[in-house]
Formats: structure tokens, sequence, C-alpha cells
């Protein structure tokens, strides 16, 4: 009887005879899979921190300067996927090329850098890939959105179409939209609190919706409703959801961000446009009630607020540091609506003039610090006015478009009117404007969302828009000829409304100043 | 308390309102490039089987499209609007262009066999082809109750009560479940996909079907044999009195 045993053949490595190639071909597979291991590890890391950031709704990104990332919805886009994968081949690349240098020089030099090219390779096609699949094919190439942005935007659109442009022409005639029903459908759908806190009922998501919301609401055939929507997202409200306390935000910015009360902003007086620290609206402290006398001009949807966003003198001092912004109830007694003023364009948004007359409200009502209201209302400029940049390009490239439309089928002398040489040539011109202004709003939006001061590129993007909106209108509407003069199309409407923006919101000079500021032109003292 | 899946329908993925151009050879309309959206009708569906499932009356929604990869959006849309999964029953080339009511609801059927549904929600009608014959097909082929036009739908225990509207008025009919219900204009009002319902839709399921899989045979018995433009508009002529008006209908032999 033999035993039979059986031994496991194993291929003996003769270590003593082994040549430095032959070591180091081994060390290079001991490091793959090594590397294999250690990017699962990071993989899977970066997996979790996506799903927890994904997650992540509860943050409020409005105020400037913080970490980006805090933000998750910054992150969302997969910027941080590609970032985190980037990051995590660049470390895994140096690991394995320090280690590599660690090994005989003798080696086959070139074998290592093959090896160590081919894993480089390897994990940036890895990196690359997951850039495709973190943007998506439409979206891919755009500078500034993502395909959350066109998803809000398609949505905006249905709403528009359906709930607002059928109306338009009735409400212009009206000189009024029904600003209670129309704010309720777009707060529903979440739109009036896009950059606003989640536990307010908004978004929690940062200006570039705002941009993206604005840019849709161009599509609306009138300027006077964007305009209102604008004054309720971006100019009542965003001093008091930053700075305001939490009873007020309670009490005025979750209605006005659910679309149940109407917001106005009170800046403006009659003797008080452009130069604010000359207004003349007192709110003196009477025990703990503020007593407010004055009034207020140019009081967007003034006649149908349920309150107002005040600007007024809280105490004596440097009127820089002598105002307050405060939360007032447009019911409360000694408000008087003086009257609905008739303009020139516009016409579907109510504007009024407001008296105020021994009013009474609790100074608990001050948003933020006393004295700061001048410092607030100035910090929301760059949004209010990169917001009116967004809204009115997406109208100039409205009225591009209508008047090409229109003059393709009108024909004068035998021919259509486009094919003129003058006109097709003017309407190339404008749309080079355009475009290049859209540039501007898009860098500069880009630039504030990262937390940088935008103010000059602010200024410089709202000096151009109320400027070039008046070249398009007047050129447009030279091409309609008769028919553009008539109140049946949209050019002579957008004429009219879009005049206001070299003058509202801070007039064409005003902008001057703040740009000759910052290239410091200004007469020194 | 019921606690059943329902299926519903988004199969309509129409034309959306602009130039529509008919096919230089008469075959059809120009598809190419032409942006798709939810039949009005089958949005309304969708609505009501989000609203009866937030009154927990139902389990589940599942929303079906059948056609090729661009339905997946329209199904996205009723995912956003509430639906928890979908399922793309993958028709295309030359069967979707002659996919019709009959081959729909053949596939609807089956579905709803397999899932078990104990409700299938439709739109009364598509509006590019205007059938109105999906939902009634689809409740032969199960042999179950329909009710179509549906303007109001309430479940009681295991009935339904759903309020048609019809020619002469509102008819109020009750029927057991499980049952397919096509839904009419004044049924409720679509919600508009938030944001952050949109981005959970990302994450949901749409699963991938083939008619075959369901033993489905999608040949058409129709053909279509031309498609026109409708004539133009001729100019009008006005009369100044009625014995003109009268005089002129003569002349040209319409009375």
């Amino acid at each position: 009887m033999s035993l039979f045993l059986v031994l496991q053949i194993m291929p003996v490595i003769d270590v003593e005879n082994l040549t430095d190639l032959e070591k180091a071909k081994m060390e290079v597979e001991q490091l793959k899979k090594e590397v294999k291991l250690e990017r699962a590890v990071v993989s899977k890391c970066c997996t979790e921190f996506m799903e927890h950031v994904q997650g992540l709704v509860e943050e409020d990104t409005l105020v400037k300067g913080i970490a980006e990332d805090k933000n998750p919805f910054k992150e969302l886009k997969g910027g941080c996927v590609w970032r985190m994968r980037r990051t995590e081949a660049v470390a895994v690349d140096m690991a394995l090329l320090e280690r590599t240098f660690r090994l005989h020089l003798t080696a086959n030099r070139s074998l290592f850098k093959a090896t160590a090219v081919c894993i480089k390779r390897q994990l940036s096609e890895k990196a690359s890939s997951k850039i495709k699949d973190a943007s998506s094919s439409e979206a891919s190439d755009h500078i500034l959105y993502s395909p959350e942005h066109f998803a809000l935007k398609e949505t905006l659109k249905k709403i528009v179409d359906q709930e607002i442009n059928p109306h338009v022409d009735k409400w212009e005639e009206e000189g009024m939209f029904p600003a209670h029903k129309v704010f309720k459908i777009l707060g529903n759908a979440g739109f009036l609190g896009v950059n606003k806190p989640v536990e307010y009922g908004g978004l929690g998501l940062d200006f570039s919706y705002s941009v993206a919301v604005a840019e849709e609401l161009g599509n609306i055939n009138c300027g006077g409703v964007p305009m209102a929507i604008g004054v309720q997202t971006d100019m009542a409200t965003p001093a008091l959801a930053r700075f305001g306390s939490a009873e007020l935000k309670r009490e005025f910015l979750l209605p006005s961000i659910m679309g149940d009360k109407v917001a106005c902003l009170g800046v403006s007086e009659v003797g008080a446009g452009s130069d604010v620290a000359s207004i003349k609206t007192k709110a003196v402290r009477k025990g703990d009630e503020l007593v407010i006398n004055g009034g207020k001009m140019w009081t967007t949807s003034g006649t149908q607020a349920d309150w107002m966003c005040l600007l007024a003198n809280t105490s004596d001092g440097p009127p820089h540091k002598s105002k307050s912004l405060i939360c007032l109830p447009m019911n409360s007694p000694g408000i008087h609506i003086a009257r609905k003023i008739d303009k020139m364009g516009m016409r579907s948004s109510d504007t009024a003039e407001v008296f105020f007359d021994d009013v009474r409200v609790p100074c608990q009502n001050i948003i933020g610090q006393e004295g700061m209201g001048f410092t607030y209302q100035m910090l929301q400029f760059q949004e209010e006015r990169l917001w009116g940049v967004a809204n009115i390009l997406t109208m100039m490239d409205k009225v591009i478009q209508e008047t090409v439309g229109y003059t393709r089928q009108r024909k004068i002398f035998n021919m259509p009117v486009l094919y003129h040489q003058a006109v097709h040539f003017r309407l190339a011109e404008l749309q080079t404007e355009v475009e290049l202004l859209r540039s501007l709003l898009y860098r500069a939006t880009g630039m504030y969302i990262k937390g940088q001061d935008v103010t000059k590129l602010a200024s410089m993007a709202k000096l151009k828009a109320g400027r070039l909106a008046r070249e398009v209108g007047d050129s447009c509407l030279q091409y309609w000829g008769g028919m553009g003069f008539t109140s049946d199309v949209l050019v002579s409407r957008f004429y009219r409304d879009a005049r206001l923006m070299s003058i509202g919101a801070g007039a064409d000079e005003v902008m001057l100043g703040i740009i000759c500021k910052y290239m410091d032109t200004m007469p020194r003292k | 308390m019921l606690c059943t899946p329902i299926l519903s329908t988004t199969h309509t993925h129409i034309f959306s309102l602009s130039q529509i151009r008919v096919k230089p050879d008469h075959s059809g309309v120009v598809t190419d490039g032409v942006k798709h959206s939810m039949n009005p009708f089958c949005e309304i569906a969708v609505e009501e089987a989000v609203k009866l499932k937030e009154k927990k009356l139902i389990k589940e929604v599942v929303a079906v499209s059948c056609g090729p990869t661009q339905v997946q959006e329209t199904i996205r849309t009723a995912l956003a609007m509430g639906a928890d999964r979908g399922i793309h029953v993958e028709v295309s080339g030359k069967d979707y262009e002659t996919l019709g009511p009959l081959q729909v609801s053949k596939i609807m059927a089956a579905l709803a066999k397999k899932e078990e549904a104990q409700l299938v929600i439709l739109g009364k009608q598509a509006i590019d082809d205007d059938c109105n014959q999906t939902g009634q097909m689809t409740a032969a082929l199960l042999d179950w109750p329909q009710g179509t036009f549906a303007s109001e739908v309430a479940i009681e225990g295991d009935k339904m009560k759903v309020v048609r509207e019809i020619d002469g008025g509102l008819e109020t009919i009750q029927i057991s479940m499980p049952a397919v219900i096509t839904a009419d204009l004044r049924l409720n009002t679509p919600r508009y996909a938030t944001l952050p319902n949109i981005m959970k839709a990302k994450k949901k399921k749409i699963a991938n079907v083939k008619p075959a899989d369901l033993g489905v045979d999608l040949t058409s018995r129709i053909q279509i044999l031309s498609v026109n433009d409708p004539p133009q508009r001729q100019a009008g002529v006005k009369v100044e009195t009625v014995d003109d008006l009268v005089a002129k209908l003569k002349e040209t032999g319409r009375i």
C-alpha cells in the first residue's frame, strides 16, 4: 500500500536570482492591487457623501461668504463628484508615483513609466467619464445652468403660457393684474422663494436659479407682471430673509413665499428718488411702538399689497446710519393710498402713492439692526439689478424674433422688408449686443454665487440693459412701421415698458456714478 | 380601505401645439424635431391618481407610456407629479407609426393583469387623433367595468362612484373594482411639478418592457391611405341686406 500524498505544487520563486525587472514587475502588480483597494474606499466615501449632500435640503445659502462645501445645492450639479474624483485620481497618482520611485532605479524605468501612465490614464479616463455623467446632454455646454435650472424653467414656462399670458392684454387695459391670484399659483409651484430659506417655504437654492426664473419670466408679454413678481421675490424680501427675526419672518416672509401675502417696497419718495439718503419719512419711537409719518412714491403693487418693506428714518444722525427697514402691514390705520398712478408703460402693474399719517407699528417690526436699513437695502441691489437684466434680455430676444417674423412676411417695394440689407444688418447688430450683455450677466452671476462682490459688473449690466432695450425697442418699432405704432402688437408695449429700465431701480446716471467710483475717476475732495 | 396599485397611462405622447405640417408623401404628419408632451387628458388622469394616493385610498401609482425612448421624458413628468414608478413599453419605428388604440389597450390589459392593478385611469382621448377608444377597449379586453368621461370619482369600499359627463348632462354610476376610468376635462386641475419633486423623480424607477414580453401582437388592422391639410379658408363676401344674402346663397347653389 503506497501512500499518495498529493502535494500542491507551488511555483517556486527563486528569490535570489530575480532580476530587478522582475522584482519591479511584481511590485507594480502589488501596487496595482493596493491602488484598486484604495480607489474602492475613496469611491465609497464619495458616493456616501454625494448621497448625504443630495439629502440635505435645509441649508440657508443666502448669507454671503458661506463656505462652498457647506452649500449643498452648489455641489449637486455633480461638480462635487467631479472634484472628488479628480482629487482622488491625483492622490492615488501621487501615491503610485512615490512608491515607484522608491524602487530600484536600475530597473526598467520605461516599464514603470508605462505602467504609471497606463494607470494614470485609466484613472483620468474614469474621471472624465464621471464628468460626462455629471452633466447631461442638453445642458452640458451651458456656462451657468444645469439640468435642474432647465427643469425649473420648463415648469415656469408652462405656468406663464397657461395662467399668465392669456390674460395679459386684459390686465394691461385694466391697469392692474390680480396679484394675489397670480402669486398664489407661483407660490404653490415654489417660484416665489427660489433663493429663500427652506424653513420658510423657499427652495434654498443659489442666485443662479433666481436668474433662471427671471429669464423665464421675460416670456410674459408685458413688463408690469414680471416687475411685480421681481419686487415680491428680490426687492422687498431679501433683507427680511437675511436679517429679520424669526417672528418677523414667520409673519411676513413665509406668507410672501407661499404667495398668500403680496409685498411692496417703500423706498422712493416724492422728494427723493436717486438720492435715497435724503428720504424724509420718519419713524419715531414712542414706548415700544414706532410712529410713522411721511409718504412713499412709485410703490409697485402698492394698491394690492398686504405689507410694505419700508425704509424710514429712525434716528437723527449721519444719513447713511439713521435709517431702518420696517415691516409695515398695509391695513394699519393711518395709511392712505393717495392714488394709483397712470403710467406710460408697465400698465398691468399698479403703482401707488402712499401717505403715512401717524401710523403705529411695533418696534419688533424693524428688520435686523436699527440704523442699518440703508446698508441692508444697498446689499440687495446687486441681485435686484442682475434680476432686471436677466428679465429684459429674454424680452429683447422676443422682440427681435417677432420683428424678424413680421418683416419677413411684410412686403415693400416687391420684396419682404427683411430682405433690405439695412434691416437684417441692424437686427444682427442688435442681436450681437444682446448676446454680449447676456455674457456679462452670466459672468457676474457666476462670480456672485461664489461670494464675490459684483457691484461694478452688475451696475454695468443694468446700465447697458436699459440703454440697449431703448435701442432695440426703437429700431424694431421702426421696422414694424405703422403696425408698430398700434396697441395690437408686442413691440409698442415693449417700447413703453422697457423705457423704465433706465430710470427705475437705479437710474443710468446712478449706475455711471458707481462705475466711476470703481474706476476711481470721481472728482477727489 | 383599499391598498392596491393603480395604473395610470400616459401613453399619449403628443405633438406640442405648434406648426403641424403634413409629410410630402401624405402618409402622416412630420414628427421629427417636433416637441412632444403629455396629452392634457392624461395629465388630468395622473393628477387624479396622485390625489387618490394622497387620500390614502390607493397604495401605488404606476405611470405607463408606450413608444420610443422620448416617452421617458413624459413618464418623468408623471413621476414629478407624484407617480411612484414608471413602465416604458418600448415601441419604435414602423410599429410606433401604426400604434393605435387597439394595440395600446392590449398592452394596458396585459400590464394591468401582470401588475394586479385594481384601477386603470386614462385620459378620455388623445388630442392628436381624438380616438376616444383606448379606455373602452381596455375595459372590454379585461372584462372590467368602465367609468368613462369621469368628472368626479369617489372610492367607497370596494365600489366606485363615477359622475360622467354625457350629452344630456351628468350621469352617476356605481361600478365595482377593478375598473377602468377615463378622465374628462373637469375632473381636476393638474398640479405644476415643483423643482424638489422633479429632482425626486430622477431617482424613481422606470422599468423597460417590450410588447412581445407581454404577449401582445402589434400588427395594425388599419392602414392609413392619406393625410391631407384641411382646405385653405377662402375669403368671404359681404352683403348689404338679408335679401342680398338669400340671393347670393341661391346663386352659389347652397340652398
